[in-house]
């Protein structure tokens, strides 16, 4: 579409304003980080990365965030694809129900669930387990991966499982070598966002991993921040240090995920 | 943080079954013949699924009729948590709170996502992709370094002050979190700032849908920018409007990490919502009755306005 010069140069500042203001949080906290600590001399001090680093231990909770990640995308990618390829190319009894069900369970806000879920896990001996941290991410997670496979599932052509039976192939079969390629991008978009809403979930690991064992790097941030509340640049990188890891994974991934979102509502 | 709605309610609609692909009804599918199998596959979904969600969901109903501290017995109290809730200051001030966040978290970023993505839908922006990705960054951050970044912006002498200072408004600058009103603006613009790129995003690809034909036959008849939006962007974008709304009140309603890390609910009650009451009132003042309680409230109000919502959207169609 034409619009006049002037509107252009218009539109121009405008989203040049807000982009500004989205990212001078960002900015602000990664000059602090490099700013000196209390009676050290002026100028940039990148070794205060290196410092947070050590003094915040993250090498060992982003080590336990790591592994509750890859336990819950793992878990909830499997459980998610089997019972979406039941859903999505399958006739039984109470489909429907046990499918709403799923659907319930994406409006159940962690909130909602958490206390009882302590205090059951307590009588049951297993908090500070990773199966505590792990398994409601699961849960929650399945909900929505329930749903997004089904979909997936729905969306290939019912000709592919049919040939699948001509050529001989049984269930396990048809779903490994013939849905599943084809629907690779869909499973890839899943594992990118249950990644990111586990990397950065916070009310479970606090409350399930009372005894501090088990953090994961969020949770490390925010003691870290009770400790040294006076130290501004070291608090600053010990932030960077957390969020990295999911910053980078989107920068990487953004044009796919933005593009996915954006075509996504478009195919409504 | 993007919530697990907000890519549910943008999946394209499935294929439907016609008449003629009726199976017969002993085998499940064409490569399954035992009818025994879909539930085998639906099993490890279901079981983790009702036991860390609906089962808990269940507790969390069952404990708040009980008197209970966190250890010992516990005793029926019946609805007594849910009416001592009525009388309480507290949890009042909370959901009052909630509903001031939601201007923040909700209104907000519906009025500044409708023009940033309206400034886009007309097109000719040089990088359009980079302004995309710059706005939507702060979904992709955990909560706790947003609060760990804006506490010290807030700071008495951080960023926002010297920043005053440094325009000669030197009048303006205060401890932003150490009082009660300005502490609860400072919670609301954070979320401004994390909800504007989604809502953005979200409308976005509504607009995207929206078909040339309909902007160049309006500017034939002379409409300019503002009368094109309100002719033609706004009124197809409604369903996206609604879907960004409950993502956005849902959000507010459930700001835990913020407050726990920037203001743990002060100063005194300034900034306590319902979810860090929760918190508060199961871990430390062990009284796990009330929080299952608050719980349960908190549950309801989210279920009401996606109902809500639901029946707006249904009854637009």
């Amino acid at each position: 579409m034409r619009i006049s010069a002037g509107e252009r140069l218009a539109n121009h500042l405008i989203l040049l304003g807000f982009a500004v203001l989205a990212f001078a949080p960002i900015a602000s906290i990664v000059i602090t980080a490099l700013s000196p600590r209390t009676g050290q001399v002026p100028g940039p001090h990148p070794e205060n990365f290196v410092e947070a680093w050590r003094i915040g231990e993250f090498a060992r909770y982003l080590q336990t965030s790591a592994l509750v990640a890859v336990i819950v995308v793992v878990c909830a990618l499997i459980a998610s694809v089997l019972a979406g390829y039941a859903f999505g190319t399958m006739r039984f009894k109470g489909a429907t129900v046990i499918y709403y069900l799923f659907l319930f369970g994406l409006m159940v806000p962690t909130e909602a669930i958490v206390i009882p879920l302590f205090f059951d896990l307590r009588t049951l001996g297993l908090t500070d387990t990773l199966a505590a941290i792990a398994l409601p991410q699961i849960a929650q997670s399945v909900a929505f991966g329930v749903f997004w496979m089904r979909t997936q599932f729905r969306a290939l052509p019912r000709s592919l499982t049919e040939a699948a039976a001509i050529d001989g192939a049984g269930p396990l079969r048809t779903l490994w070598r013939v849905l599943l390629p084809a629907s690779l991008p869909a499973l890839a978009t899943l594992a990118v966002l249950v990644f990111m809403w586990t990397w950065n979930e916070f009310l479970i690991p606090l409350l399930m991993a009372p005894a501090g064992e088990l953090r994961t790097a969020p949770l490390s941030l925010a003691i870290f921040k009770g400790q040294y509340t006076a130290e501004n640049a070291l608090l600053a990188a010990a932030a960077i240090i957390v969020a990295a890891p999911i910053v980078i994974v989107f920068l990487v991934l953004q044009r796919h995920f933005i593009r996915g979102m954006l075509e996504g509502a478009s195919k409504e | 943080m993007i919530a697990r709605q907000a890519v549910a309610d943008r999946v394209p609609t499935e294929h439907r079954r016609g008449p003629g692909d009726r199976r017969p009804r002993s085998a499940p599918s064409a490569v399954v013949r035992s009818p025994l199998v879909p539930y085998l596959l639906v099993a490890p979904a279901l079981l983790v699924f009702a036991g860390f969600t609906l089962f808990p969901l269940f507790r969390a109903a069952q404990y708040s009729l009980y008197s209970w501290s966190g250890i010992g017995p516990s005793t029926f109290v019946g609805l007594a948590n849910y009416v001592d809730l009525a009388g309480d200051k507290r949890f009042r001030e909370a959901m009052l709170h909630a509903f001031v966040l939601i201007i923040f978290y909700a209104l907000i970023p519906l009025v500044l996502g409708l023009l940033l993505a309206a400034i886009q839908r007309r097109g000719s922006i040089l990088g359009q992709p980079v302004f995309r990705t710059l706005l939507f960054l702060p979904q992709v951050v955990a909560l706790v370094v947003v609060a760990v970044a804006w506490r010290q912006i807030f700071a008495p002498d951080g960023a926002l002050n010297t920043l005053l200072r440094a325009v000669g408004l030197d009048a303006l600058a205060r401890g932003w979190l150490g009082e009660p009103v300005w502490a609860l603006v400072a919670i609301g613009v954070i979320g401004t700032w994390l909800q504007t790129g989604l809502v953005m995003l979200l409308l976005l690809a509504g607009m995207n849908r929206i078909p040339d034909e309909l902007y160049e036959s309006a500017r034939l008849d002379g409409a300019g920018p503002v009368q094109e939006f309100f002719a033609i962007t706004l009124p197809a974008v409604r369903g996206e409007i609604v879907v960004s709304l409950v993502l956005t009140i849902i959000a507010a309603l459930k700001t835990f990490d913020l407050v726990y890390v920037i203001t743990s609910g002060g100063p005194g009650t300034a900034t306590t919502v319902p979810s860090f009451e929760v918190y508060r009132r199961a871990i430390e003042l062990k009284d796990v009755g009330s929080a299952c309680a608050v719980a349960v409230v908190l549950a309801l109000l989210i279920f009401a306005i996606n109902l809500l919502v639901t029946r707006i959207g249904e009854a637009e169609r």
